[in-house]
């Protein structure tokens, strides 16, 4: 047997009360549910009250006379199953602690508060600024009571009317920052700054690491850096190297890259434009004679910059194997430092890892680097129509002390042509 | 002093104007013989007749274009909205003349007219009997807009009403017809119009509210006070022209400031009131000034939960004032 209670019904809009005329039922009866159970009348109707529930009327607990707001206690019923209305005493509601704090106000600041967050701590409201100006209050040394540690405005009148106003002169925190010596903006006292946080992992910069921050710190910082871009139709090239690769490959054990193609052509326009090919030696500049293609070849964490040598004198075929010497020794951690020396350009296959721009960092002490980037199937508007053409971005960095635009236009230019005009009936690979 | 329900503070000012001055009259909707759906001109018919008590047809600009006629050939009509709800087919009349008769006339003529609704949720009267309308009418120089809370309020403030020289709409909150009672002098008297009045002292935060959500305030101030919360509470009573120097003063006593409507929340007469505040009071501000409304959905639900969820309560007024006062 559970038990449920009756509450004073809406007896029409704007009625908030109603008295008890009549009670037409007693503890023990038996009622249905919407039988009548009470006449109750209000200044505005006369009305019958149903049951909710079917049961036995446990308790009338308003009497007969009594006037009960709506939605108030009238009567409890006995119903099959649980009730909802179990706990019939209602436990007495316990007044919140905080009551206790009540004019207490003068010791708020002084309460044993557990450590708070302090989020709020340095949110001034524009009463707290005021009033910290008008009466020079140093907002560091007051404790905040408001959320997150917020300084209220109370916390401040209270303040100024004990006449307990915190200086800024008497600050305590403050001196203990400005002792810390300035530091020379060393990159020493950069590293030094960077604090590490929990699950972060320390790695000790050694060895390639080492020597290629150190080039890369050295090339950005002493050459100023221009850089420019050229769009290259390579369709021609494309279909040339599909239909030789793959007799290539069986023939000489080793693929035909683009690579070795640009390659090529880089050295072929290298020849032309000597100027790309040299180095800045503070009072002069040193236009190299032999053409070493330093190509990028990465390794895990490591990046080597083998050298082709005298690029001008050999076929794609001594190229693309120059390649593939080169790659496998890099892999195998075969390099010698033979194999690193006298470079005298860079060309660097961004594009294998699918980037279609990108800005190179010039290899010290060279004049320039150029980065073949991904050949990528695109529409183009040529001879009044759309086709599907193979397209290629050529980015060029170039030391602005060494080179201009115009130069370097021209040599980009020039290898632009060079590629462009490779094709199955004007190239031999051999 | 004699302990009046607010709707019986409604009659007897009515009955007291209209024996005091001849001129006053009542027109409106089942407001004669049966004294009012709601009987708040009960026993009127019966004492002034029907040439004074007006039963009209079921035609709202009808009445309130008939009282404004009235009103500006020199009578003191009272027209009766049945329900706030049903005062739109009268908006013409009362914004496109009554409110502009005198400045259009260049102050030959006026409307003396006191148009009188009940407002407000709370009551299971879903869409058609819920509404609070008073923000529509808010921007038109020229009305008045009365919106008491108590008992005593009402008296002072209808008997000033009706004696006003121009057009004042009285919204009464039906909720409080019969859930609020006070005390109300027996004699004769009015309360300025365009005047808050601070309910309640205190210095922690400030309340400003209007209408039945001044006593769901006072309610919750009660309990707050037991926790140390001293809240001051302003009632707006006129909610247009609003009281500017009674906001700024009562905003900037304590710097935190919650207001309060059951009215929708976007456009309404307190977002007019934050708007006060944040001109004149930036140097005292403590916290963002809150608003708490009703939701933005058109109307009061029927569903009992739904109407819940939508209309003010003391406890939704006690938690943001507690909210406010600790932040």
């Amino acid at each position: 047997m559970g038990l449920e209670k009756i509450n004073m019904p809406q007896l029409g809009e704007s009625v908030t009360e109603g008295t008890i005329s009549t009670w037409l039922v007693q503890p023990g009866d038996q009622v249905n549910k919407y039988d009548p159970i009470a006449e109750v009348m209000t200044d505005k109707v006369n009305a019958e009250v149903p049951s909710s529930f079917t049961g036995v009327i446990k308790e009338l607990v308003a009497n007969e006379g009594d006037t009960i707001e709506v939605g108030d206690l009238m009567c409890y019923v006995e119903v099959e199953g649980a009730g909802s209305a179990e706990e019939k005493p209602e436990p007495p509601v316990e007044k919140s602690e905080p009551g206790k704090q009540e004019s207490s106000s003068s010791e708020a600041p002084k309460q044993e508060k557990p450590k708070q967050e302090k989020s709020g701590k340095k949110r001034y409201s524009p009463a707290v600024m005021t009033l910290a100006q008008e009466h020079d209050i140093d907002l560091n040394l007051v404790e905040g009571s408001g959320r997150g540690g917020r300084i209220t405005r109370k916390d401040l009148e209270k303040i100024i009317e004990s006449g307990e106003v915190p200086k800024p002169a008497e600050s305590k925190e403050q001196p203990a920052q400005k002792t810390e010596p300035t530091q020379p903006s060393t990159p020493q006292a950069a590293e030094a700054n960077v604090q590490t946080g929990e699950g972060d992992i320390e790695i000790p910069v050694t060895g390639v690491r080492k020597a290629i921050a150190a080039n890369m710190v050295k090339s950005k910082t002493e050459i100023p850096h221009a850089w420019m871009m050229v769009e290259v139709d390579v369709t021609n090239l494309v279909n040339l190297r599909n239909a030789k690769k793959n007799q290539f490959k069986k023939q000489e054990g080793y693929s035909l890259t683009y690579f070795a193609f640009f390659v090529k052509a880089v050295a072929q326009a290298l020849k032309e434009y000597p100027q790309l090919n040299s180095t800045w030696a503070g009072d002069k500049i040193i236009q190299r004679k032999a053409i070493n293609l330093n190509i990028a070849v990465a390794k895990e964490d490591e990046l080597f910059v083998p050298v082709i040598r005298d690029a001008d004198e050999k076929s794609i075929k001594g190229i693309a194997k120059d390649i593939t010497t080169l790659a496998t020794k890099a892999r195998d951690g075969k390099l010698t430092s033979k194999d690193m020396e006298g470079g005298t350009f860079t060309v660097n296959n961004t594009g294998s890892f699918g980037s279609v721009q990108s800005m190179g960092v010039i290899n010290h002490p060279q004049a320039a680097i150029l980065q073949v980037e991904s050949i990528v199937k695109k529409p183009v508007f040529q001879d009044g129509m759309f086709g599907a053409r193979d397209m290629v971005n050529l980015c060029l960095s170039l030391d602005h002390r060494v080179l201009d635009g115009l130069v370097a236009g021209n040599f980009l230019a020039r290898v632009k042509e060079i590629l462009e005009k490779m094709s199955e009936e004007n190239t031999s690979i051999y | 002093m004699p302990v009046l329900s607010y709707i019986q503070a409604v009659t007897q000012a009515l009955k007291e104007e209209m024996q005091r001055d001849e001129k006053v009259f009542i027109l409106g909707e089942d407001v004669g013989k049966r004294g009012g759906v709601f009987r708040a001109t009960d026993g009127l018919y019966d004492e002034f007749g029907e040439d004074r008590v007006l039963d009209t047809p079921l035609a709202e600009s009808a009445i309130a274009g008939v009282g404004i006629g009235a009103a500006m050939y020199g009578m003191r009509p009272v027209a009766e909205m049945q329900f706030a709800d049903f005062i739109m087919p009268a908006v013409n009349q009362i914004i496109s003349e009554a409110a502009k008769i005198r400045y259009r006339s260049n102050n030959d003529w006026s409307a003396p007219i006191t148009i009188r609704a009940p407002y407000g949720g709370g009551v299971h009267g879903a869409l058609y009997h819920s509404q609070s309308v008073e923000a529509l009418f808010a921007n038109q120089p020229g009305l008045k807009i009365v919106m008491p809370s108590t008992p005593y309020d009402v008296k002072g403030l209808l008997k000033a009403s009706i004696r006003d020289n121009d057009p004042v709409l009285f919204f009464e909150h039906k909720r409080a017809y019969r859930l609020i009672k006070g005390e109300v002098p027996s004699e004769d008297y009015t309360l300025p119009i365009g005047k808050a009045d601070v309910k309640r002292e205190g210095s922690d935060i400030t309340v400003i509210t209007y209408g039945l959500c001044v006593h769901f305030a006072l309610q919750a101030a009660e309990k707050l006070a037991e926790e140390g919360i001293d809240a001051h509470i302003l009632d707006l009573r006129t909610v247009y022209p609003l009281d500017q120097e009674a906001i700024i003063e009562a905003a900037s006593k304590t710097g935190k400031v919650l207001l309060v409507t059951e009215d929708n929340k976007e456009g309404g007469i307190i977002s007019e009131v934050s708007a006060i505040i944040s001109e004149n009071c930036l140097f005292d501000l403590d916290a963002p000034v809150k608003r708490l409304a009703g939701p933005d959905v058109p109307s009061m639900p029927y569903a009992p939960t739904m109407e819940k969820y939508f209309m003010m309560n003391p406890d939704k007024v006690e938690k943001a004032m507690r909210d406010l006062a600790e932040f």
